[in-house]
């Protein structure tokens, strides 16, 4: 599958406004007949746009529980973000004897997953040489898919580890499969997820031939229902394990916590993101050895599927009880494992045309267009902005008339020419 | 085809608006990753140089079938000593400028370093032209 996008239009929903459009970090929306429309070359399916649209047009495809029947053995993996939904102090136990209660046979922790990737990397970062300045970490979907669409020279600095999720859904398969002797096929595993992204890295993932798990369930769609049962509930099954240097990867900054070493940043939100971006790809930043970059405000707690406000998310995720008395380390089959199966390609999606010459001549009808334009960047076109009306002129994508201005005045020059005719 | 830019000379929080704009031209046309990393290394260098140093000035940029050379003009004091100015860890730029990071003596051994060809012209009291050329 191509182009697998968990972001989508909800239609009906859709009141053609400009609030998407002027959102997206990658411009891929135009709003064309009244209505939203999603370029699917361009989305990284970051959310951003779920985030903030206020007719909740745009949505999140994701999994249902219905899914479960298609396999024997079912294993939730709750997102370590999850945690923070709930009241403060909430016992993990009863987070996860609440989600194996929705139908699941086990529950595997992705906080799990994160200590052993923590782990793998410190390891790199203490026997490799020549790494390159700085490593971006991998975890986050939309970063990853951003770095494949727009800068080709940082692909090289994105640390070549499966993400938390994919470390989880390896062992929880490998656990199950010793437990109940069942096949692969027979074995559903499936991610509690705050993210549209994730949901997108399943379907088709960037760094895997296919993805270990099986599908993703958005935290919004069972959070009423785990609320319900935890208020029932007489005692939970001790069922929590992973301790708080996995738990924080769900809050920006917890990654690197874990790294403990000094020359790192955390960045959370998409634009931040995007400028720290272009400052590593100028080399500006060499002086830092590692990037956690985190398309949503806050990192995961800020994920469009929460329920919860990232802040407080935050905040609870920090304070959380744990009941862990070890730190999952990988085995050495792990680590194998834990490695990228295949490159990630560079895929441009800014790019004019093939040829330079055709690209060159094409920007600049697109200058020559952009000089005559209003530059008020209104949105009223359905283009982000007038440059980007121009851009789409010139690829066949719009019409200059698409502009309320140039159209008023092509109106009055009409206008002044019937009044001549009646002269 | 071109672009110019001018240079502001005391505003640092705008310093590298032109490398960034123009890296962003250079994506569109689909130019090659590892050109667009050098022409944004050299050209980054040389407009903080331009903003430090000149006092601000333009930037004139064009991308023909073969090269792309761009050139900083600026009328400020010159260089008076360009064997020193070449080398690595050699600045004339103030206190006040290394605090806010800038002036580690590395813009023009760079620039050279990352660039096909690479040419100053400087006359003292009246200004420099500094000319980088990367092969496409």
């Amino acid at each position: 599958m191509k182009y697998f996008h968990s972001v989508t239009l909800n239609k009906d929903n859709c009141h053609g406004c400009t609030n998407c459009i002027k959102h997206c970090p990658t411009e891929a929306i135009r709003v064309r007949n009244g209505k939203a429309k999603i370029i699917k070359e361009r989305c990284i399916d970051c959310g951003e746009c779920i985030r903030v649209c206020p007719y909740h047009a745009k949505l999140a495809v994701t999994d249902s529980l219905e899914m479960l029947k298609g396999f024997r053995y079912n294993i939730a993996m709750p997102a370590p973000s999850l945690y923070g939904q709930f009241k403060r102090n909430t016992d993990v136990n009863r987070i996860l004897t609440a989600i194996k209660r929705l139908g699941f046979d086990d529950v595997y922790e992705v906080a799990r997953g994160a200590e052993m990737v923590t782990a793998a990397t410190r390891k790199m970062m203490a026997e490799k040489a020549d790494l390159p300045k700085p490593l971006i970490s991998s975890a986050c979907p939309a970063v990853v898919r951003l770095i494949k669409v727009r800068y080709p020279n940082l692909i090289g600095n994105i640390v070549n580890l499966l993400a938390p999720m994919e470390v989880a859904a390896y062992e929880a398969r490998r656990l199950a499969r010793e437990k109940t002797g069942l096949s692969d096929a027979e074995i559903g595993v499936f991610f509690i997820t705050p993210c549209p992204a994730k949901m997108t890295s399943i379907k088709s993932s960037l760094s895997m031939e296919k993805s270990q798990v099986s599908g993703a369930i958005a935290v919004k769609d069972i959070y009423g229902d785990l609320v319900r049962i935890m208020k029932n509930m007489d005692e939970p099954e001790p069922l929590a394990t992973a301790s708080s240097l996995g738990v924080l990867w769900g809050k920006n900054g917890g990654e690197t916590d874990g790294i403990e070493r000094p020359d790192c940043i955390a960045v959370d939100g998409i634009k931040n993101v995007i400028n720290i971006l272009n400052e590593i790809e100028d080399e500006k930043l060499t002086e830092i050895e590692f990037a956690e970059l985190c398309a949503c405000p806050g990192g995961c707690v800020g994920g469009a599927l929460n329920v919860t406000n990232s802040f407080v998310c935050g905040s609870r995720l920090e304070n959380l009880p744990t009941n862990a008395t070890t730190v999952s380390a990988p085995s050495d089959e792990m680590l194998l494992a834990m490695q990228w199966q295949k490159e990630i390609e560079y895929e441009p999606i800014m790019k004019l045309a093939d040829d330079l010459n055709e690209a060159m001549q094409k920007m600049e009808q697109i200058d020559r267009l952009y000089a005559d334009m209003p530059k008020l960047d209104c949105g009223s076109c359905g283009a982000p902005s007038c440059r980007a009306l121009a851009e789409d002129v010139v690829l066949g994508f719009g019409k200059e008339n698409d502009c309320i201005f140039k159209m008023r005045e092509q109106i009055q020059q009409i206008a002044t020419k019937l009044m001549d005719l009646d002269r | 085809m071109r672009r110019t830019y001018d240079i502001d000379g005391k505003d640092f929080s705008v310093a590298g608006a032109a490398s960034s704009d123009f890296k962003v031209l250079l994506k569109k046309l689909g130019i090659p990753g590892d050109v667009i990393r050098r022409v944004s290394i050299a050209m980054y260098e040389a407009e903080i140089n331009t903003v430090i140093h000149g006092g601000g000035g333009k930037c004139e940029a064009e991308i023909a079938d073969n090269r792309i050379v761009i050139s900083f003009i600026d009328q400020g004091p010159g260089i008076p000593d360009i064997d020193a100015a070449m080398q690595e860890g050699f600045s004339t730029a103030s206190e006040q400028i290394r605090e806010m990071g800038f002036g580690a003596g590395m813009g023009l051994p760079n620039i050279k370093k990352y660039t096909d060809d690479f040419q100053i012209q400087t006359v003292v009291g009246k200004g420099t032209t500094v000319t980088l050329c990367i092969n496409l």
